[in-house]
């Protein structure tokens, strides 16, 4: 009985087994790093319900990518967003987190109303909910109604990955709940999104134009470029990171893009690299960012505030954490030999074997597309500078950051986990490489075994003729040689002489956390240079005694949330007036609304009736 | 064996060499403008003298400050050990291929930026945060001139540069793109001024200002590394070169002579270009590489029509 249940509705491919590994590799170190975090910010009650809902998450999210039927899709897909819309909500204490948690649940039902158009498109020809069967159906699809199915597709899942626009929710809802959610959220919850797009899209509904590649690709770009501004221009250092996956979503979509274009120009060699490059990111985007929303969470249980402006020199209140979180911001970074690098050079690789392989315009519109993804890692590079300077180095700025303590062991071991991984995945390179090689291939219907994917030399035969290199062992070998060179020189030459002194103030009188920079100077000239986009606005206020005495001045700057105030805010006021016009049809008089039913009814025989 | 010897070297050249560019640079410099200047061996004795001069550091300042210049000076030197000098691949070919170059850079300008967070000065964070946004900016324009190279030789393995056997319009127009890169990610006019140190200008010296004695010199020996692969990129794409033939004493004079003269063309331009403009405001900055990036398009459109 079980077995066959099993069977008939479970799915086991390496494509769900990769999705089912990433989903408990982060939700282990997470649920250890609970113990500690949980204790003390609740009531027991609620320690119990955090992991009840936790479980109730985690078993959502690892049946959302194994079952292998659209109807209990459906409802597992439903579970797990209103799971989580609990654990956003978790926090009842902030007025925020109601907020949050309402935008969530709005925009994750939008989505989920366009997956259900979708699927019942899907119906209509297979006559069946079975993956199998669709998947055989859809072959028959004409042209038209496949793009309508993807375009549905993609708004639905696209709403749950948060690419730009339909991203609003994501900065929310993700810094409100407890930063162990947090992490399983970004670093999971909204690959099962992605998970979506590779499985119905690629391996189901089949990729039958160039079209949809290309806006894919596009869609991705301008999410990476949005999520890193946004990310450089905000202070609180949960949010910095919800922000960061939008950007990171959007680079794994560049390869899920690149594979549906060269599956659509029948180079299947550079689909399965681009495939490969885009999972190789995202399960390095769960690793790290997990790390980073366990380290958020640690700072913010140390020291009570997630505002960054207000912390500063926690690098020696916290040496573990703050020693996670660099690792966790240099692999964000791209740097090597750290995992992110491999992934993000694997996916710029993607596009210039593309420029190499196509021809006309296309190789242009690869290369802008690469030398965005390349902006955007120095923006992100430069926000996380940001994020760990200002939160870790220098003063501390408030009494805050001054009392802060070191976190306790449980949560220390979960980051120490993830922060393993990310120097396993970053020099374990090859052979994780050739493991997601075989789940690509997998997913695009291709045998891997004739290919060469040893990233030390991969040969993509037939397409890209030259070798190329890339061995990240060996790079750190070099960094390591050449830096204990250094050292002997800096140890054994010249006068070791070392004072340890004040700043250099200017000969002023000693510097305190005042005169330190800030984060709002830091992204000043970001905030200048992409002016355009952010539109910042200053608000001044004085506050007079008398016409020559002003008492206070409060300045602040504030940048214009484009997408919020253009399209969202318009579309609740459009919804709110719709609503204000429907009430004059509810007057309260109870004959009237028997002559509605009555019509009504009258309709629906006419209807039934004439077809 | 004759691969480490040939990387160690190269690295030994790089280090010997670096800082002579910039002795040049500062005198072709002082010499058109009618004084008389310091020294061409100047930057050497300025090495010497920091090391043997005591450190200060500051005392708000933790372990990321100390590691620092020994992670900017290992993470050049790997770069220098990525790059072809004397054969046709590089000895660390199998390391990686020329995007690499652009992630290792990186690594070293990531911990410089924090470093100068560290001491909580202030000028440290204006340093750090222009650097950041420079840097970040430079990216999009190296990549499109990498990606221009690299379709000449249909790979961006690291010998693609040395690929190039022809002069073309495409490698001219990406060695431009590639030298107004190289002016910002040296600091030299009109980005950043390395002469300066005045608050409202100053990048790269914000950056390293409480730096002292031996760490500072380590500082200064990667940024003259660095600065020496980038004119060393450009004058291969600009005056593409053979490869060497070591069949008898007079070719092995010439090539060598061949490739000093290339160098110091470039080294008299750069020179010439910070004597002739003023330095721009910072926020300028973005529409002159936003110039670099439209010619690193210019490159690859070429590169596509196959001039």
């Amino acid at each position: 009985m079980m077995s066959t249940f099993l069977k008939q509705f479970l799915i086991f491919d390496p494509l769900s087994l990769f999705f089912l590994f990433v989903i408990f590799i982060i939700s282990l170190p997470s649920a250890v790093y609970s113990f500690g975090y949980l204790k003390g910010e609740y009531t027991p009650a609620k320690i119990t319900l955090a992991w009840f809902l936790l479980f109730a998450f985690v078993l959502s999210m690892a049946l959302v990518v194994t079952v292998s039927n659209v109807f209990i899709f459906l409802v597992f897909w439903e579970i797990m967003s209103l799971v989580s819309y609990f654990l956003v909500v978790f926090d009842t204490r902030h007025e925020k987190s109601i907020q949050a948690g309402m935008i969530y649940i709005v925009m994750t039902h939008i989505g989920t109303a366009f997956l259900i158009a979708a699927f019942l498109v899907m119906y209509k020809y297979a006559n069946s909910f079975d993956f199998f069967a669709i998947k055989n159906a859809c072959q028959a699809m004409p042209l038209q109604t496949k793009n309508i199915v993807f375009l549905l597709l993609l708004i639905g899942f696209g709403t749950k990955a948060g690419i730009v626009p339909l991203h609003i929710w994501l900065p929310y809802a993700h810094p409100q709940a407890p930063s162990h959610i947090s992490s399983v959220m970004s670093g999971v919850m909204i690959k099962t999104a992605i998970y979506g797009i590779i499985r119905f899209v690629i391996v189901m509904l089949g990729v039958n134009s160039s079209w949809w590649g290309i806006l894919i690709l596009v869609l991705a770009v301008i999410s990476c470029l949005v999520g890193v501004i946004y990310a450089l221009m905000e202070h609180d250092i949960k949010r910095l990171l919800a922000y960061h996956s939008v950007e990171n979503i959007g680079i794994i979509l560049l390869g899920v893009g690149l594979a549906m274009f060269f599956i659509r120009m029948n180079m299947p060699y550079l689909a399965v690299f681009s495939l490969m490059a885009g999972l190789y990111h995202l399960i390095n985007h769960a690793i790290f960012k997990g790390l980073l929303f366990l380290c958020a969470g640690s700072v913010y249980k140390a020291t009570g505030t997630r505002d960054i402006e207000k912390l500063g020199g926690l690098i020696k209140k916290m040496p573990q954490t703050s020693a996670y979180f660099l690792l966790g911001a240099m692999a964000i970074s791209a740097l090597p030999p750290l995992n992110g690098f491999v992934s993000e050079w694997l996916t710029l690789q993607a596009f210039f074997l593309g420029a190499f392989n196509v021809t006309g315009g296309a190789k242009l519109f690869f290369g802008i597309c690469a030398s965005l993804l390349a902006l955007t890692s120095g923006l992100a590079a430069a926000c996380f500078v940001k994020a760990f300077g200002i939160t870790f180095l220098g003063q501390p700025r408030s009494h805050y950051a001054k009392d802060a303590k070191e976190v306790t062991l449980s949560m220390k071991a979960g980051m120490f986990f993830l922060s393993v991984l990310i120097i396993i995945f970053g020099l374990a390179a090859v052979k994780i490489m050739k493991l997601l090689a075989k789940v690509a291939g997998g997913a695009i219907g291709l045998d891997t075994g004739a290919m060469s994917f040893s990233i030390n030399n991969f040969i993509l035969s037939p397409q890209a003729g030259k070798d190329i290199y890339l061995s990240t062992p060996l790079l750190l070998l070099m960094l390591i040689l050449l830096g204990a060179a250094g050292f002997c020189i800096y140890m054994l030459f010249g006068r070791k002489r070392v004072v340890i002194y004040r700043t250099w103030d200017c000969g002023y009188y000693k510097l305190d956390s005042r005169n330190e920079y800030t984060a709002t100077a830091f992204s000043k000239p970001f905030r200048i240079a992409f002016s355009f986009f952010l539109m910042p606005y200053r608000r001044t206020q004085k506050i007079r005694e008398s016409f020559y005495h002003i008492k206070s001045f409060t300045y602040e700057t504030h940048t214009t949330l484009v997408f919020k105030k253009y399209i969202y805010d318009p579309a609740i006021a459009l919804v709110f007036r719709l609503a204000g016009s429907m009430k004059r049809i509810q007057p309260g008089s109870i004959h009237l609304y028997l002559g509605y039913i009555f019509i009504t009814l009258l309709l629906l025989i006419i209807f039934m009736r004439q077809f | 064996m004759i691969k480490i010897m040939i990387i160690v070297l190269q690295l030994i050249l790089f280090i010997a060499a670096a800082p002579i560019l910039s002795g040049l640079i500062s005198k072709i410099k002082n010499n058109i403008r009618l004084r008389k200047g310091q020294g061409i061996l100047q930057p050497y004795y300025n090495l010497a003298k920091l090391f043997f001069k005591g450190e200060v550091v500051s005392e708000t300042a933790s372990w990321i400050f100390r590691v620092t210049p020994i992670v900017v000076l290992s993470s050049t030197l790997t770069a220098a050990a990525l790059i072809p000098v004397f054969i046709f691949s590089s000895p660390m070919r199998q390391a990686g291929d020329f995007l690499v170059l652009v992630f290792i850079f990186a690594l070293g300008r990531f911990f410089l930026a924090l470093s100068a967070l560290d001491t909580g000065s202030s000028f440290g964070g204006m340093g750090s945060s222009r650097e950041m946004f420079i840097s970040s900016l430079v990216e999009p324009a190296l990549c499109m001139v990498i990606l221009s190279v690299s379709l000449q030789f249909g790979s961006t393995d690291i010998s693609a540069f040395n690929g190039i056997h022809a002069i073309s319009v495409s490698s001219i127009v990406a060695a431009i793109a590639l030298f107004l890169i190289t002016i910002a990610e040296t600091s030299r006019m009109p980005v950043d001024n390395q002469e300066t140190h005045l608050e409202l200008t100053m990048v790269h010296e914000a950056m390293v200002l409480e730096y002292s004695g031996r760490s500072l010199a380590l500082i200064e020996m990667a940024a003259y590394i660095k600065q020496m692969i980038l004119f060393f990129l450009i004058a291969q794409i600009v005056f593409p070169i053979a490869l060497p033939v070591f069949s008898s004493l007079t070719q092995l004079a010439s090539w060598i002579l061949w490739y000093l003269t290339r160098i110091i063309i470039i080294a008299i331009s750069a020179a010439l270009v910070e004597i002739s403009v003023a330095k721009m405001r910072l926020f300028r900055v973005a529409d002159f590489l936003g110039f670099a990036f439209v010619l690193g398009i210019i490159a690859v459109i070429c590169a596509m029509l196959g001039v």
